[in-house]
């Protein structure tokens, strides 16, 4: 079965994708991206994040509107909680990476979905963060995502498929393998 | 100044099939060579090192495997013996100990320029293959002073690497092997693993090349792959060239003591940190395989074979040990040796003419090179079929290139003479 000819429909536009790809092998600069937040303390832990543009394919993009985020810590941490932990952000980054990757894979694969649900939780030591203890990290030392999938397709297909969405993720990349952080006074 | 029809740059098998049919076509040409015939198997290679391919599948245009062990796996030293051997029977017109410096565009086809001579010729072939060099990731450049490191370049046995930890980056065949050979040496080996291709050696009592010969796998024309550029850059499997080691995979190497960690990201003050992509790398792997023991059951049932052939089975899925670590400290004396086994690269630095693309490789059409008429790329993997990864591939890969450069030479034969007034006609067919 071709992909034009495929009744499946998850919503994801593989031919876009499929276009975006060879249109940006040979032009790689535009596949040079440069991802934004801005930030502004509000009041003790908490602050407030805006994500308005980006840059990509050679130019200035926005997105239709203006993104808002509120970022601080619980009340058991003697905070107003204002908005999710800056480490929820994060589960959220990667589950919504790891999802838009099965619809996508499942799209170029033929496998129609019915729905798809997740999971994630990332364990954590405080005494890390706390500074208690120098033994303990202070980021997760486990994070689980746990799919559940309903969907035309064997249980081994759908393994296929998120570990596909996990190959493919740059949020999954973000959290497993290092990368170069540059923090300065403006 | 020299003229000849065609070069060949590199006296391998592939160059080596390459001049045996242009000998069949009559196609003047000569074999350049740095060193000696088979020179990187000469020197490149480490002394225990064996074919992936079963002897029955190592044979070149004309010569089939002759031995008494078709089933076996032939080590360095034959393979060097068997290209040697091939080079005088196809009486190749080898000049050893010349390499080709530069090769470069000229009027009506190339100029090479070897040694002290100048050679012009209307055809090149590169058949230098695609091991020159090591591919070495970034993060050797903060590998702390005192840590030995070695490429699968200038291994050649435990005996020359310190005492103590080894770890060996990338888990192809190459460093699944060296990690085995270096962890029965006595010397604890630390294996850091990125993606990476599981198969058996056999399966369902055959070879799994013989597998992926009678599924059709290896006749996989390059233009019909799903993802060409993922299929040229896969890293060979986790093989070793013995029947009696069924499996070189992960699985045994941990049972052998060997430690298991995620593919090498980082290394910050002295500190190396590993992925914590470990298990999702590995579940890929034994999908993939379980894909090819699916279509190898499927094409057994379809062709009557279930009967004679013993029952499928499948493999234990890769263990992966959650207490992982996600850093080595390569500081603490642990550690004396870190062994690059992150695969190779060909090298075209003495070609002087622009068909690379931005990544340094080869713009080519199955071997024939992209905006350099007459130019051809043969040894390289996936170049025309999976086969073309393999020695027997160059069979058919020279058979095809040779087909297409005596078009070229006929064609621009003709169109030099149509210049001159001369009518079609008057052009060899």
């Amino acid at each position: 079965m071709t992909i034009t000819d495929s009744p499946v429909d998850n919503g994801v536009n593989v031919q876009a994708l499929l276009g975006a790809r060879e249109a940006l092998s040979a032009s790689p600069e535009a596949a040079q991206f440069t991802w934004r937040a801005s930030c502004t303390w509000r009041n003790g832990t908490h602050s407030h994040s805006t994500v308005t543009g980006f840059t990509g394919l050679g130019a200035e993009q926005q997105h239709r509107v203006t993104y808002e985020y509120d970022v601080d810590h619980p009340e058991c941490f003697a905070s107003e909680d204002n908005g999710a932990t800056p480490v929820e952000y994060v589960l959220v980054g990667l589950v919504g990476c790891l999802t838009a990757g099965v619809a996508a894979v499942a799209q170029y694969r033929g496998i129609q979905l019915r729905s798809v649900t997740a999971t994630i939780e990332g364990d954590m030591n405080v005494l890390g963060i706390l500074g208690a203890d120098p033994e303990v990290r202070n980021g997760f030392d486990a994070v689980t995502v746990r799919f559940a999938i309903d969907a035309d397709a064997s249980r081994e297909d759908l393994e296929a498929l998120i570990a596909q969405s996990q190959k493919r993720s740059a949020v999954f990349d973000v959290v497993t393998n290092p990368t170069k952080v540059l923090v300065e006074l403006a | 100044m020299i003229q000849t029809t065609a070069v060949v740059v590199g006296a391998g098998h592939a160059g080596l099939a390459m001049s045996r049919r242009l000998t069949e076509r009559s196609i003047d040409h000569v074999v350049l060579e740095r060193g000696e015939v088979a020179n990187s198997w000469r020197t490149q290679r480490w002394p225990s090192l064996t074919l992936l391919t079963p002897n029955w599948q190592t044979r070149l245009p004309g010569h089939d495997y002759a031995g008494d062990d078709p089933d076996g796996f032939m080590p360095v030293a034959d393979v060097v013996a068997t290209i040697t051997l091939y080079a005088s029977l196809v009486g190749a017109p080898v000049c050893t100990g010349t390499g080709a410096h530069t090769v470069r565009a000229a009027p009506a086809g190339f100029q090479i320029r070897a040694n002290d001579d100048l050679l012009r010729a209307r055809a090149v072939v590169l058949a230098t293959g695609a091991c020159n060099l090591p591919a070495i990731p970034a993060a050797a450049c903060a590998v702390p002073a005192s840590i030995t490191t070695l490429s699968p370049l200038t291994y050649r046995d435990p005996g020359q690497l310190p005492d103590g930890g080894v770890l060996v980056v990338g888990a192809s065949a190459t460093g699944v092997q060296l990690a085995a050979e270096i962890h029965r040496s006595g010397r604890p080996v630390t294996l850091a693993v990125g993606e990476h291709v599981r198969l058996p050696r056999s399966y369902r009592g055959r070879d799994i090349f013989w597998w992926m010969q009678a599924t059709g796998l290896l006749a996989e024309r390059y233009d019909q792959v799903d993802d060409l550029t993922r299929a040229r850059h896969l890293p060979s499997p986790q093989l070793t060239g013995t029947p009696q080691a069924t499996m070189t995979d992960l699985n045994t190497l941990a049972a052998q003591g060997v430690r298991i960690v995620g593919r090498l990201g980082r290394i910050v003050d002295g500190v190396a940190q590993f992925s914590g992509s470990l298990a999702n790398v590995c579940v890929l792997a034994d999908l993939k395989m379980n894909r090819f023991l699916n279509r190898a059951d499927e094409w057994a049932t379809a062709s009557g074979l279930d009967g004679e052939l013993p029952p499928p089975h499948r493999f234990a899925p890769t263990r992966v040990d959650p207490r992982t670590p996600l850093e080595l400290d390569l500081t603490s004396g642990e550690i004396t040796t870190v062994l690059w086994a992150t695969g190779f690269r060909p090298d075209h630095s003495w070609l002087d003419i622009p068909v690379l693309d931005r990544t340094g490789h080869i713009r080519h059409d199955g071997g024939v090179v992209t905006g350099a008429p007459g130019l051809y790329v043969l040894g390289m993997p996936v170049l025309r079929t999976r086969a073309s990864t393999y020695i027997h591939g160059a069979g058919a890969d020279s058979a095809a290139l040779a087909g297409h450069l005596h078009s070229f030479l006929s064609s621009s034969t003709r169109a030099s003479r149509s210049t001159r007034g001369l009518t079609k006609k008057d052009a060899p067919s």
